[in-house]
């Protein structure tokens, strides 16, 4: 694959380079090479199984939890390899903060929620964390639905409100990147709209990469496009050409819906 | 609906409806038979409740409440009173409690968070068979191994360690015997930590992969994570485990027969041999006379149901206002 392909217009805020990926023994990410655009949406699409979400998890070390599971290559985030034993994963997950498939509100209320990832790294008071509470809501579109009801639990909220409450949860701490799994997956299409419309507002604050299943929100929200198959990377580019004029049989296929 | 189905399709509708008999019977049936099981349950609890009354009213006629705060347990002088099996009882729990839930929470949260794989269900089968073992086992492993241990090494460290300073040193007064009320407390302990241990593994492994992912997710350590997420997830299970141990230790009674030393006073030294309600039971049941000693026993045993009893009620109280606190 030719290097200007995995190259995007202005500044990277991830590099990847040759990139692979193990379970035990089986290779899930296969020399994968790619730049996450600043203040841009970066979409993976591919069938289920390609290594998009897979993709996804190495960029805040999530695969560190599991025994077995490493990456070789290197992913570029300021200046320095994040895959480098010596970084420290939750420094670097404070940074790049990461919302999933089904919302996963923390069993507390709305309010806690949103102070106990911010309490981890920044110690501020009682009217600053008040401040940062509204702030973070207000960015995730959800302030006027809860500001009468901040002290209720987070799970009394309607899926579509949980998951724009994670959202706002992982902006709190204001991290450079958001990484986003399938976030509307499990949403009815008003809450899918939006969360879409929200992720169009934060790309102008954070560079967002999305994993989705959904090649329509693709081409709907995001700048740049990557398709995946069998983790490779097979092409990669801005979202229009690549759903327009793709350059790969492959591609096309899976966009014109003739296999995945 | 019926009326419709009926004039479309009349022969199959008959059929249905017979069907549809049948199943309401059986439905019927079900619920009667379920309904019967659970009242049994109801049934057998005012049945022990009346009959330890029942019993005991004899011994609460001749020394009223104060059975409750009397410390003296004289069987030829026919004077009794709970207070040094409750405070026996209370204590002994309490301490076990104490080592147990710490150790428990460790040992949990290493099972699920941080054990490798292959260790996992090895110590999660030990765990299990340490829950196991019939509690004479304990019992005789205490007073013959545990209890002279305890007297040679640990009593005398414990004893020049604290022994000189105001409040703390009164615990640890007396000579060095092994059995006595910290030896109890450290065996039931050791009995209680399984179960409560394995409550809380279980409990723990329900928290969504998702869910804690979230919270790694946010730049949480591990730590961050069980205290920040996992706890007030499982709290409801983390305290019925304690409970659950906590139940176990004060109704305990063949171990600690062996190890309390079955003296019925109260001496502030934790070294000191003291009794449990359940010990007393275990060991007057057997040559009690008819009449008030018998009547004292029960008594003894009433208010041991009443003590479990209050232990749940406010376990039941933590849970709800747990929830409450999460805005449920």
């Amino acid at each position: 694959m030719s290097a200007h392909q995995q190259a995007v217009d202005g500044e990277a805020i991830l590099a990847v380079r040759d990139l692979s990926f193990y379970y035990g023994d089986f290779r899930g990410l296969n020399k994968v090479s790619l730049d996450i655009a600043q203040n841009k949406v970066t979409a993976f699409i591919g069938p289920s199984g390609c290594g998009k979400s897979t993709l996804l998890r190495t960029f805040n070390r999530m695969y560190d939890l599991y025994p077995g599971q490493r990456a070789e290559g290197q992913i570029i985030f300021h200046g320095r390899n994040l895959l480098d034993r010596k970084q420290d994963v939750n420094l670097l997950r404070a940074r790049i903060g990461m919302v999933f498939q089904k919302p996963t509100p923390f069993p507390m209320t709305i309010y806690e929620n949103i102070a106990f990832g911010v309490r981890l790294y920044e110690p501020l008071a009682k009217s600053g964390m008040d401040e940062r509470v509204e702030w973070a809501l207000r960015k995730a579109a959800l302030w006027e639905e809860t500001r009468n009801k901040l002290q209720q639990s987070g799970l009394s909220l309607s899926g579509g409100q949980q998951q724009r409450l994670c959202i706002a949860r992982t902006i709190a701490v204001k991290p450079d990147v958001v990484l986003l799994d399938e976030p509307t997956s499990a949403l009815d299409p008003l809450s899918t709209a939006k969360i879409e419309e929200l992720i169009n507002e934060l790309k102008s604050d954070y560079s967002i990469a999305i994993v989705t299943h959904n090649m329509q929100q693709a081409a709907r929200i995001s700048d740049y496009t990557a398709f995946m198959y069998l983790g490779e990377l097979i092409e990669f580019g801005n979202t229009r050409e690549l759903f327009v004029k793709p350059k790969k049989q492959q591609t096309e296929d899976y966009i014109t819906g003739r296999f995945g | 609906m019926s009326a419709v189905m009926s004039t479309s399709r009349p022969v199959r509708s008959d059929l249905q409806a017979r069907q549809i008999r049948k199943f309401k019977l059986q439905d019927t049936l079900f619920h009667q038979l379920t309904l019967l099981f659970a009242l049994l349950v109801l049934a057998a609890l005012t049945g022990i409740l009346i009959a330890l009354a029942v019993e005991a009213l004899p011994a609460f006629r001749e020394f009223g409440a104060a059975f409750l705060w009397t410390p003296v347990w004289n069987v030829p002088e026919a004077q009794f009173g709970a207070l040094s099996a409750i405070y026996g009882t209370v204590v002994t729990s309490a301490i076990a409690l104490l080592i147990a839930v710490p150790v428990s929470f460790g040992i949990a949260l290493f099972l699920t968070e941080t054990c490798p794989v292959w260790l996992r269900r090895p110590l999660g089968t030990a765990i299990e068979l340490l829950a196991g073992v019939p509690s004479i086992i304990y019992g005789i492993w205490g007073l013959f191994v545990f209890a002279p241990l305890f007297a040679r090494h640990v009593q005398p460290y414990l004893q020049t360690v604290f022994g000189d300073l105001p409040v703390i040193g009164g615990w640890f007064a007396g000579p060095p015997i092994g059995v006595g009320i910290l030896t109890a407390a450290i065996v039931l302990s050791l009995m209680v930590i399984p179960f409560v241990a394995s409550v809380m593994r279980d409990v723990f492994e329900t928290v969504p992969a998702q869910l804690k992912e979230s919270a790694y997710g946010l730049g949480c350590t591990t730590w961050e994570v069980v205290t920040g997420v996992v706890l007030p997830y499982t709290r409801v299970g983390v305290i019925g485990g304690i409970m659950l141990g906590l139940g176990r230790a004060l109704g305990e009674t063949m171990a600690v027969t062996f190890v309390i030393g079955n003296a019925n006073r109260i001496v502030g030294s934790l070294f000191a041999p003291g009794t449990s309600i359940a010990s007393t039971l275990a060991n007057e049941f057997g040559e009690a006379d008819p009449g008030l000693h018998i009547s004292a026993l029960f008594a003894l045993g009433l208010v041991l149901f009443v003590i479990t009893f209050v232990v749940l009620a406010i376990s039941r109280w933590l849970i709800q206002r747990g929830l409450a606190r999460q805005g449920k």
